[in-house]
Order: structure tokens, then sequence, then C-alpha cells
């Protein structure tokens, strides 16, 4: 195991960040941990940096016990949600920084820095202040910075969490690309679900300084522990007391066994899939999601009454909270 | 085309611009007029009566050995006393900023006070201590470290207070990404905290550096203005020359005063926008 966390708690004031967290990071893997905010996702990263000391519990990195150590000495790289760029310095320069304090030979030092700066396509930034470049850019930096003294572990701390829609999404393939070609080990800590489901290999899910649930995400997705992991991971219907994802829903035009009557509301289509929002008795909206050929059979339109089958519907036994 | 709208936005804000332009024009008038008044004219009527004589005649001034000794000791003592601001200036901002203890707003209201009291009273203060009558038997009247204790004291605030808010500013990620890259916390301090202190540290640097050069009040008392003594600062020259009546002297010493004190804060302050120029957006 790349990384162990056992038992570790840690409480600011009266706020419980993290109540008895035990986690296992697999060698080389993309683990994501994800989480609302206020759910300890960030403290559990830093107390794994050594940013933070746990109040109790261990913390091991390949085997060692880091409880103790500061970072400085724990070995690892950490990426921060607002680039945490040292301002004063060229980009040359900020990649430069662990590697200088570490007292590399300068020829060293001038050859990993050009190949970091390749590997994160700054290649022609690097005499360029922090200030200078955007927000992507001044992350890909951070990502180099973390890299060039080739930590054991990284930690990314919401890394994409800075950024516009469409730059969040470039650098999430990318990022995904650089760890098949670099291996290191990686935690990166999210609250978007679909970032995790994206790049991850294993999806570390927390709620209240717990954990819910980890695994492939698929799995998860799939087969979810807990009411929470279900609506958190992707949309979920809730009807009476069970949960249904939009797409497990069955429409037909005719009555049924099981069959609740909906009256249809609004039908959009997006391209190949069609969402359609329909109104069951109790005056409750349920989403829908349908491939668009399905949607052409049925040949939904609003005020229409039409049947649904909940039979992929899902019950969870009551919240955990109570047993806590 | 759509990248192009925006360009449609331009001639309105040009008319907005244009009634701005005439409130612009009132107020840097109206600031014109004023440093023009308190500053600027009492500046050029001291340059007129102090070169009145020719600029032989000031350079006759500073080549008198107690005026060139006098200007020495102020530069030296001046110098001194910035050094030992911009160290302690700067521990006491991180002190305030970074530590927590108790009364703690009330050590901050004190960084204030050199500025509140007047000078004279500074002096007073000091020699209530360090002066012939001391209870701790510390006696500083009449030399230089007289002059520098009574320097130190009114230019605390200006380094503390010029570090201070970008201390306060500065981002703690900084330090932590530092950190985790291996640096020791004084080679945070050195490699990360300070260049960032850099620009403001120089700019109250520089102030206080340029109040020490023209203080009067706080030396006069403690320095007890003898010649002999090598204890007289330029101000205190100046003073004499006005008790006797030598007004040209007088003015022609203080335009070298100001002509130092100038070119302290615009060596000064090119060096803080240097340092702060190619990062600081």
């Amino acid at each position: 195991m790349a990384i162990t966390v056992q038992g570790v708690s840690k409480r600011f004031g009266d706020f419980q960040a993290l109540d008895k967290v035990s986690i296992e990071v697999e060698d080389g893997s993309l683990t994501s941990i994800l989480g609302p905010s206020g759910s300890g996702k960030s403290t559990l990263l830093r107390v794994v940096s050594g940013l933070e000391h746990p109040d109790q519990g261990r913390v091991l990195i390949f085997g060692e016990d880091m409880t103790h150590l500061p970072p400085q000495k724990r070995g690892v790289g950490f990426v921060f949600q607002h680039y945490a760029a040292f301002k004063h310095m060229t980009v040359w320069e900020n990649v430069a920084f662990g590697l200088k304090v570490r007292r590399r030979p300068k020829r060293e030092i001038q050859t990993k820095v050009a190949e970091l700066l390749e590997l994160v396509q700054l290649g022609g930034l690097a005499e360029r202040y922090p200030g200078q470049l955007s927000g992507g850019q001044r992350q890909r930096m951070g990502l180099a910075r973390a890299l060039a003294v080739e930590p054991k572990v990284l930690l990314l701390d919401e890394p994409f969490g800075a950024l516009d829609a469409r730059v969040r999404q470039e650098l999430r393939t990318w990022l995904r690309r650089l760890h098949d070609e670099v291996h290191v080990t990686t935690v990166l800590v999210t609250h978007d679900q679909e970032e995790a489901m994206e790049i991850s290999d294993c999806v570390v899910v927390m709620n209240h300084g717990r954990i819910e649930q980890s695994g492939e995400p698929r799995r998860l997705y799939d087969h979810p522990d807990s009411e929470f992991v279900m609506s958190f991971l992707g949309y979920a219907n809730r009807i009476g007391d069970s949960l249904v994802r939009p797409h497990d829903i069955r429409i037909h035009l005719q009555p049924g066994a099981d069959a609740l009557a909906a009256t249809v509301r609004r039908v959009v289509f997006l391209g190949f899939e069609v969402r359609a929002e329909l109104e069951i008795p109790e005056g409750q909206t349920v989403r829908v999601q349908l491939t668009r050929s399905q949607a052409a059979e049925l040949s939904l339109a609003p005020g229409q009454t039409i049947y649904v089958d909940l039979a992929h519907s899902r019950r969870f036994p009551e919240e955990r909270e109570a047993a806590a | 085309m759509a990248a192009l709208s925006p360009a449609a936005a331009v001639p309105r804000r040009g008319g907005v611009a244009r009634t701005d332009d005439a409130a612009a024009v009132v107020v840097r008038g109206l600031s014109a007029g004023y440093l023009s008044l308190i500053v600027l004219l009492p500046l050029a009527a001291l340059l007129w009566t102090s070169t009145r004589g020719g600029i032989g005649a000031v350079w006759q001034t500073i080549t008198i050995p107690t005026v060139l000794g006098a200007l020495e000791l102020t530069v030296g003592v001046s110098a001194i006393v910035v050094i030992i601001n911009a160290v302690f200036g700067t521990l006491i901002a991180w002190v305030l900023v970074r530590d927590s203890f108790r009364g703690k707003s009330a050590v901050n209201a004190l960084i204030d006070l050199p500025f509140a009291l007047p000078t004279i009273v500074a002096g007073l203060t000091l020699l209530a201590l360090y002066g012939p009558s001391s209870p701790v038997h510390v006696n500083v009247a009449y030399t230089r470290m007289g002059i520098a204790l009574a320097l130190l004291f009114v230019t605390l605030p200006f380094v503390t207070r010029a570090v201070q808010p970008v201390l306060i500013a500065l981002d703690r990620d900084m330090e932590e990404a530092a950190a985790v890259l291996g640096a020791g916390s004084l080679a945070i301090f050195r490699r990360i905290v300070l260049p960032n202190l850099g620009p403001a540290l120089l700019a109250g640097a520089g102030l206080s550096f340029a109040r020490a050069l023209g203080e009067f009040g706080a030396v006069t008392l403690i320095a007890g203005n003898n010649p002999l003594r090598g204890t007289q600062v330029m101000s205190l020259v100046i003073f004499g020359d006005i008790q006797g009546y030598q007004f040209s002297s007088a003015a022609a010493l203080s335009f070298i005063l100001l002509a130092l004190s100038l070119a302290v804060l615009l060596v000064f302050g090119r060096l803080s926008r240097a340092l702060s120029g190619h990062h600081d957006r």
C-alpha cells in the first residue's frame, strides 16, 4: 500500500473534521476523495501531507510511519487549489525550488526542470512570472513543481476547483494521461463527482468526517451502500423512501402491475439523450433519461399520461447517523 | 463575429469617460493647488533663499569642518538606525501578525505612540530612563548612542506599519508549499516571506531614513548640541545658525538636508518598485 491511514481523527474547536478515518491507497493508483464541502476530505489530504497533525491515528506511506514527521520529511508532492505559486519567482524558479532546497547539483536541476516544463507544456514560458500565466498554466506549473522532487505520492487538493469549466475538463483529461505516463501514486480531493468518476481508479466518498464507501467508480455508482452515496454520485429521484436513477425508470403507455401513473410535464431533446420531467400523483417531479430512439418510440408529449415502472429503485436501511 | 461585439460598447464608454475627464481635471487641479501651497512653493522659496549667494556659497557652507562632521554623523547614525529598524520593525510586525497573545491589540496600539507624541516629549521620555539620573544607571545623554536611541524611538512605526499589512495579506499557501517541498522554517522565511515583504520593507526603511535625517525635537535634548562632543546633527546645526541670525547658512544647510532626504526617498522608492514590479499583479 502506498498510503495507509488508520483511525485518524481531527477536531477544529467544536468541529469534528475527521472521525476515525481509515483508508488504503494502492501503489500507482489514482484515487479520488469525493465529498461535499465540510466533509473532511481536504483535512484528510493535509493530514497525509503533514500540513495538519491528527489528534489520533496513524499515517503510513509505503509502510513507514509518518504520523510524527513534518511535511518536509514525508517525500510527498502537494498541489493547492489556489496554486500557491511563488509570486516572486519565475516559472523556472518555482519548479526548481524543491531541488534547490535539497542542494542538488546545478546541472541536474537544469535538466530536470527543463524536462518537467516540457511535460506540463510550459517549455516556452520558463521566464514568465506566475502573475503572467492563466489559471490552467499556473496549476500545471504547480504540478511540475510538486513532481520535481520525485515524491513518493502526489496529493492534489481540489486542483481544478478555481478554473472555469472548459479548462477544468481539459486539465482533467490531461492529468489522467499524465498519471498514466508518470505512474506516481496520486490522491485527488474533489467535490465534483463527474471529475472523480472520470479520472480515478478508486473513489473514496466522504461525508461528515467519515468514509461512506470506497471502491471503483462504477461499483459505487451501481451498488451504492447508502442513500448519501447514491444521491451524491449522479442524480437520483426520491420517490417515497426509495431512490431511482433517471435512466433506470421504464416508461409504458399502458397501465401494468406495479406501474405508477404519471403526467409528462416537459420533454427536452439533448442530442443523443432525451430528458423528461414527469409528475406523479403526489405532485412530485420525477426526472427520466431516455435515449433518442426510446423517446421516439414513445413519442412523449407534455400533458400525456403514462405509466412508470420503478422496479430498479433502491431502498436503504435507516441512515447510519443513528448507529454512530 | 461574436468576439467583436464588445467593441460596439466602446463609443458609449467613451462618453462616460469624457464626463470622468471633467471630474478628473477638477480633482487633479485641487490636489496640485493644495500641494503647491503647502509643500512646493515653500520649498521653492527655500531653494531661492539658499542659492541666492550662488552655488559656491552653499559649497563653502558644507566644507566648514563642523558642518561636514555634522553631515557625516547625521547620515551615519541614520543609516545605522534604518538597519536596526528594518530588522526589529519586521520582527515586531511578524509577532503582531503571526503570534497570538494577551494584550496584542494594546501592543499594536503602542506602535503608533512615537508618532502621536510630540518629539520633544520623546526626548524627555528617553532621558527619564537613560539620562543623567537614570534609575538603571545607563546614561546616554550627550552621546551618539543617545542620538541613535532618540531616532530609533521616533522612527519605530515606519517599517512595522509598512510591513504589517503585507504580512497579513501574504498567502500562507506559499509557505505550506515550500514546506512540503522540503524547505525548513529559515529557508521559508528567507526565500518566500522576505522577498514578498521586500518592497514594503524598503518603502518603510526609506521613510524612516528620511525622517531620521531631519529629526530635531527628539534629538535636541539628548544630543546637547555641542560640536566639540561630536554629537551635533544637521538639524541642530541649522537651529544654531538660526539662533545666531545666520539665515543664509541655515538655508543652505536646509537645502542640503532636503536634497539628501529627497535622494533617499527616490532611491528607496526605486528599489522598492524594482523589487515588486515584476511579480506584483
